[in-house]
């Protein structure tokens, strides 16, 4: 099921089949002029039923939204069988917003065979500047202060030293390797609007204490830039093996969640590297450790479940994208009580009523829907 | 009627609801009763009003996140984030000239209505906008659902799925919205005389173009000018609007004049779309809300023919708001001619009795309407709160 049905730019929605890649959509309308704005990393493999299963972001999901955002409709096979079109050409549903329950439903309510998703013009150029700092404090207040000034940028990524290194290492993207932390910054518009909206950002920089500027002067840089960090993954994965978290936190607790992440990875005797979204505080902890060594890969996965209680304790969530699955799904008790569990649970039953859609994931074991 | 419960804090609310359920009778949940006008009409029941539960929770103007108590009035939050050049992104309705009311419009009964203005389509409805909510259940039980950021997938959307509800889910305690800066400039482009076909052309090519319309809308003759009126927002720091501005006008220029309006002239021609000031009057007629595909907009509504006395355009042509006689003739016809565009209507505002006779909102599938009581049975098994306002047994 990966083809696309249907491309209406006059109503600015494409009708694909679950099975399209995120990448195809867009590469489908980009000569049109338009895009699918929600962009993970993994974009050029991840399929849309995926995409919304997960409510998938990416970089650029803090002007455009996540997956839920941009969904005008699907089509749901319910366990008896029976075809739910939800939504549909209009941008407001009727009834129950079904299309939101669906969404980062981890394929529990029923099977997504179609979706409509949502087109946007592309915007007239874009821009990233790389800023690096000698402190992590340095740049997450820069990040706020950016905010704070009524700027939204498309995109406001970080990374720690130990992911500058090991991103440079592989994708010689330029990146300062004698920095603390670094933002890619990116901006939309015409050539005159970036340029002012990057002057902007660079004086709140400069007051932040920032280090190193690189502004791109070429697609080509500004295809670099984005290279090393959409190559994060895969280039810490040639040095180490890894565990991914995906935490969220509200981004004023940025600096002391970071600060946290690496204690309690120390503590455990393993290092970390991290990468992320900070405009919406969506941290990307890489833990790295050997798979062939059983304690310390039981380790890792303590640190990790540490990791994600320390995100909850902080105000934010356990998962911002990657979905609770089976992983975390024994941790869904330190973010919802008893309650609210057999709450979500009934809801689930509403649409499957023995739990046999993705069975054993999402909640904790050992308890019985309410 | 008896005299409205009013809680203050959210553990008078759960007594409230066990009361009620242990006694076998209703709630109808109420904010400030601005929306009251809105759904299908109630039998005399006891009032559970969430107004004296107000106040601001945490703001933080630099996550653009704020979280406050659900009878906090929308007004209120609008003056307290723009001191910190900040604004509720998805511009939600005042519907005080649509329902003749003077009550203010809170945060529950925002979140409950789900009814965005001009900026859906570029930022979202309020339901993209709502991080999470505290309410609490038909079995009287507080859930906590979402948070205070933006991403969050750690189990069901139950965030979402209570915006737009009406409160037949839960009675909304607390909400965490997403804010956005408040853009230091707006210019709106206005087209006079353009028809329907011929204002939808120019609206989606505004709309697909790269210069962050903000709001497509279109007035008919007669309201508030002789003429009608295609109107572009463009919205942003002030250099940069006058340029999208010049380019965008060009870009539409072949449909004829191009005049622009700034400033508060321009916000106070937003703010008539958002509220549907102009098809308020006369206050006997029945008054639609129509979603569909843009494309469509024109043929549905020059359709209509004499069905539609009155009618306007938000959203590029997504939203079609229409005035028709209270009467279930002129229901029926809006509600097919609806569904052959493959859209949907809400009969926002008519006399209880029509209201009474002809669905409210648009009629859902057999399986949506066992999916839907199937969720509200999980909510509220009892029927408590708002039992019937969206469907039968809803």
């Amino acid at each position: 099921m990966s083809r696309i049905l249907e491309v209406n730019l006059a109503d600015r929605y494409a009708r694909v089949e679950a099975g399209v890649t995120n990448l195809a959509i867009s590469e489908a309308v980009g000569p049109e002029g338009f895009f699918y704005a929600p962009d993970p990393s993994s974009q050029l493999a991840c399929t849309i039923g995926g995409n919304i299963a997960m409510n998938s972001g990416g970089a650029h999901c803090l002007k455009y939204g996540v997956t839920t955002n941009n969904l005008l409709g699907v089509r749901l096979v319910t366990l008896d069988g029976e075809i739910l079109d939800i939504g549909g050409e209009a941008m407001d549903a009727p009834g129950y917003d079904l299309l939101g329950l669906v969404c980062g439903s981890e394929g529990q309510l029923g099977i997504v065979t179609e979706a409509i998703v949502r087109l946007i013009p592309l915007p007239e150029g874009a821009r990233p500047v790389l800023f690096g700092f000698d402190s992590v404090e340095d740049a997450s207040q820069c990040v706020a202060a950016i905010i704070g000034a009524g700027i939204v940028p498309v995109a406001m990524e970080y990374m720690d030293k130990p992911a500058i290194h090991i991103c440079e290492n592989f994708a010689h993207a330029g990146y300062p390797l004698d920095v603390e932390a670094m933002l890619i910054i990116e901006v939309e518009g015409s050539d005159a609007e970036i340029g002012a909206m990057l002057a902007r950002i660079g004086a709140i920089a400069k007051a932040h204490n920032v280090r190193t500027v690189r502004e791109s002067m070429s697609a080509m840089e500004s295809a670099q830039i984005w290279k090393g960090r959409k190559s994060a993954f895969g280039a810490t994965g040639r040095v180490a093996d890894y565990i991914c978290m995906d935490g969220t936190v509200p981004t004023s607790r940025l600096p002391e969640a970071l600060q946290r992440t690496g204690e309690i990875c120390a503590s455990f005797g393993l290092r970390v590297a991290n990468v992320f979204h900070a405009g919406d505080g969506n941290m990307h902890p890489l833990i790295l450790y050997n798979v062939n060594d059983d304690d310390e890969r039981v380790k890792a996965e303590e640190a990790g479940a540490a990791v994600l209680e320390m995100c909850v304790e902080l105000g934010g969530c356990l998962t911002g994208e990657h979905g609770v699955g089976i992983e975390k799904r024994e941790l869904m008790g330190r973010q919802f009580n008893d309650v609210e569990l057999a709450q979500q649970k009934r809801v689930r039953a509403a649409f499957d009523p023995e739990g046999r859609l993705n069975p054993a994931k999402v909640f904790p074991l050992g308890e019985r829907a309410a | 009627m008896t005299e409205a419960l009013k809680p203050e804090r959210e553990a008078d609310v759960v007594e409230a609801v066990l009361a009620a359920r242990l006694g076998g009778t209703k709630l109808d949940i109420v904010g400030g009763g601005a929306m009251a006008g809105l759904g299908r009409p109630r039998a005399e029941r006891r009032q559970l009003s969430s107004a004296a539960m107000s106040g601001i929770i945490f703001y933080a103007p630099a996550e653009m996140t704020l979280s406050a108590r659900a009878g906090t009035t929308v007004a209120a939050i609008e003056a307290a984030i723009a001191e910190h050049g900040q604004m509720l992104p998805f511009e939600p309705m005042r519907p005080r000239a649509l329902w003749g009311s003077d009550a203010e419009p809170t945060l529950g009964g925002m979140v409950a209505t789900n009814l965005a203005g001009p900026r859906r389509p570029s930022v979202g409805a309020v339901r993209d906008g709502v991080l999470g909510l505290k309410l609490v259940n038909g079995l009287a039980q507080t859930i906590r659902c979402g948070g205070r950021v933006m991403k969050n997938v750690t189990g069901l959307d139950l965030t979402k799925l209570n915006c737009g509800a009406h409160g037949t889910l839960g009675v909304l305690t607390e909400a965490t919205i997403k804010l956005a800066p408040k853009p230091e400039a707006e210019t709106t482009l206005v087209m006079p005389d353009l028809g329907e076909s011929k204002a939808v052309e120019a609206m989606t090519r505004a709309l697909g173009s790269p210069f962050g319309v903000s709001g497509a809308a279109w007035f008919a003759s007669g309201m508030g000018r002789a003429f009608s009126r295609t109107l572009l927002r463009l919205e942003g720091f002030a250099d940069s609007v006058d340029d999208r501005a010049g380019r965008l006008a060009s870009m539409v220029g072949d449909f004829g004049q191009v005049n622009r309006v700034t400033g508060e002239e321009s916000a106070a021609l937003w703010r008539s779309v958002r509220d549907a000031e102009f098809i308020a009057e006369p206050s006997d007629r029945a008054v639609w809300r129509v979603s569909l595909a843009p494309s469509r907009a024109a043929a549905f509504a020059v359709g209509l023919g004499e069905t539609a006395l009155a009618h306007f355009f938000d959203w590029g042509g997504g939203l079609v708001w229409v005035a028709t006689l209270a009467s279930e003739t002129a229901a029926s016809a809006v509600r097919r001619a609806a569904a052959s565009a493959k859209g949907h209507a809400t009969l926002m505002r008519a006399p209880d009795s029509l209201r009474a006779a002809v669905e409210v909102f648009e009629p859902p599938s057999a399986l949506g309407l066992r999916l839907s009581r199937g969720l509200k049975q999980s909510f509220d098994p009892d029927g408590v709160l708002n039992f019937g306002r969206m469907y039968d047994g809803v």
